[in-house]
């Protein structure tokens, strides 16, 4: 049967042509217009004075090492905690599936909703969280309002709403592990925790790797819980580069705007790219 | 035995207490506060209300003028304009790729799967929708979701067309079909168990967002159902209990959702996931 006439090359043009127009043009036009001055209707070409200010400011070039704290944060705990909860929910509990629920749930609500109510719970004076250290002796804490420790604040509740698809990911890849291993681990007299590192860590290493990738990407993206929670502040306590771009473009440098959305593509072609093919590489021995 | 059954019981019980703590608190506290007066509800106490104020909820579909109803009304025209043209386009372009592998489908799903990666480029993206007119419009709102969203619909569609046999487009092509008929009338049902998949994931993901709308649809008329929650933030600073009013009202949706469509949502994100 002759393949090339049977699935004509035509039925790819309307996703082509919507994913071209809107989503690759923009993109390499966006390497152009990040070494210029624009608005929407002209130009001046300025070289690469973006980029300088972009890493000679300190509240721009803070920026980008707020979004890679948030990524590398994100996905680290989301990795650890997601491992040791579906440890947990795949186990012989009577609860599991309504747990997993619980667990999964937080990711399906919208991302400003979350911001409004956890922003509401961690209020410095009335919110529930400090009223619960304060009951038990400890100072309350200025969750979003101290720069030390506000980005931190927003990455644990990026954390409590990402962690259910992590969780996920892991049970599925949990699941599908031979259960003979376990029993002969368990004849040969292996520990629990024996068992844990020597069959699941390295059999659940697949889903480990596209939770790794996930959070990883999500993290060095993410716009909306910053912006619901902090807007950025205090100072620039929890500016990242998304909302960098945002903040530039409102005031109108269109152009340093453009440059933001650039180094974030660098950023992930630097870092997510090679992240990836290094975690695929581990995957096949 | 009897003494592991005791530690699966006592994993059950600490499991549902943090489970509790950490996850259902937060929604107890948003629905205790969306029924209180808003001198209570600023106290930003979980207490039970003293009386429940379901008032609450007819003042947010009130406020600014029924802002709310356009918001939904323009949610859902993005939602389901964005889910059907998903389909359409991520399903051909799916069979397609999976079905041919040869230089173009190569780079085909290559350029695609960089969509999975690379965050959208902004401004050039607002002026490319001023060249066309498209600007500030649902349709070209419509079309950027459906570009963003592409990637990750054409994977879930390549990854389950590996699963139906060739044997049915051989009969067809013998028989006479023609191509679209043979993609219409023999494929596309088939893909019912993953379009269903696409339609709940991508009707979360498309409702739940915030950016884009924020970016390519500025304009009071124009509000989602997302940047109304975002502007009542404001607005509403001093009055938590109509702020929390509203966050319920966008949360439930996603609730009914997620008790019809539980397993479809996990198996999709699942799958979406470990292909990747």
């Amino acid at each position: 049967m002759n393949r090339r006439r049977i699935y004509s090359n035509w039925f790819m043009v309307p996703a082509m042509a919507i994913f071209t127009v809107f989503f690759l043009i923009p993109t390499v036009i966006s390497l152009f217009f990040s070494l210029t001055v624009w608005n929407f209707d002209s130009f001046t070409f300025c070289g690469l004075d973006n980029f300088k200010t972009f890493f000679s400011d300190e509240s721009l070039y803070s920026s980008i090492i707020n979004t890679m704290i948030y990524a590398i944060l994100t996905c680290v705990l989301k990795l650890v905690l997601a491992f040791f909860l579906a440890v947990f929910l795949t186990s012989k509990i009577k609860t599991k599936n309504f747990l997993r629920s619980v667990v999964f749930f937080p990711n399906l609500i919208s991302t400003v909703a979350v911001g409004i109510t956890f922003s509401a719970l961690m209020h410095p004076t009335k919110g529930l969280i400090n009223q619960v250290i304060t009951t038990f002796g400890g100072t309350s804490v200025d969750w979003l309002g101290n720069t030390d420790i506000a980005l931190y604040s927003v990455i644990l509740t990026d954390v409590w709403k990402g962690v259910g698809v992590a969780t996920v990911i892991f049970i599925a890849g949990m699941q599908s592990i031979d259960k003979t291993f376990y029993e002969a681990a368990a004849i040969d007299g292996a520990s629990a925790w024996q068992r844990l590192k020597a069959i699941t860590v390295p059999l659940s290493r697949p889903a480990m790797n596209s939770v790794i990738i996930l959070s990883f990407i999500g993290g060095l993206r993410t716009f909306d819980l910053i912006w619901a929670m902090t807007g950025g502040g205090p100072g620039y306590a929890t500016e990242v580069m998304a909302s960098t771009v945002y903040k530039q473009y409102a005031a109108g440098y269109y152009g340093l705007s453009t440059a933001g959305n650039v180094i974030m593509f660098a950023l992930i072609a630097l870092m997510a790219f090679p992240l990836q093919k290094f975690l695929l590489s581990k995957e096949v021995d | 035995m009897k003494k592991r059954r005791f530690w699966y019981l006592f994993g059950d019980i600490i499991g549902l207490f943090i489970a509790f703590i950490i996850f259902i608190v937060p929604f107890i506290f948003m629905l205790v506060n969306s029924l209180k007066e808003r001198k209570d509800a600023n106290l930003l106490s979980i207490s039970w209300p003293d009386a429940l104020r379901w008032e609450n909820f007819i003042e947010v579909f009130q406020a600014n003028d029924y802002q709310i109803v356009t918001a939904f009304k323009n949610s859902f025209i993005l939602v389901i304009g964005s889910v059907i043209l998903l389909i359409i386009t991520g399903s051909m372009c799916g069979y397609i790729i999976q079905r041919r592998s040869d230089k173009v489908t190569g780079v085909v799903n290559a350029l695609i799967m960089t969509g999975l990666m690379v965050p959208a480029a902004i401004l050039p993206t607002i002026w490319v929708l001023q060249r066309i007119y498209l600007y500030k419009t649902i349709t070209g709102m419509i079309l950027i979701e459906v570009a963003l969203n592409l990637p990750f619909t054409i994977m879930l569609y390549r990854g389950f067309m590996n699963s139906i046999p060739l044997e049915l487009e051989e009969a067809g092509y013998i028989d006479g079909c023609s191509r679209w008929k043979l993609y219409s009338k023999i494929i596309f049902p088939l893909l019912k168990p993953v379009t269903s998949t696409v339609i709940v994931i991508k009707a979360v993901t498309v409702f739940n967002d915030f950016t884009n709308p924020l970016y390519f649809l500025p304009g009071s008329e124009n509000a989602t159902v997302q940047l109304t929650l975002y502007n009542f933030m404001g607005q509403f600073e001093s009055s938590y209990n109509l702020l929390f009013a509203d966050v319920i009202l966008i949360t439930i949706p996603m609730l009914i959702l997620f008790i019809f469509f539980n397993k479809r949502i996990v198996d999709g994100m699942v799958a979406g996931a470990v292909k990747g």
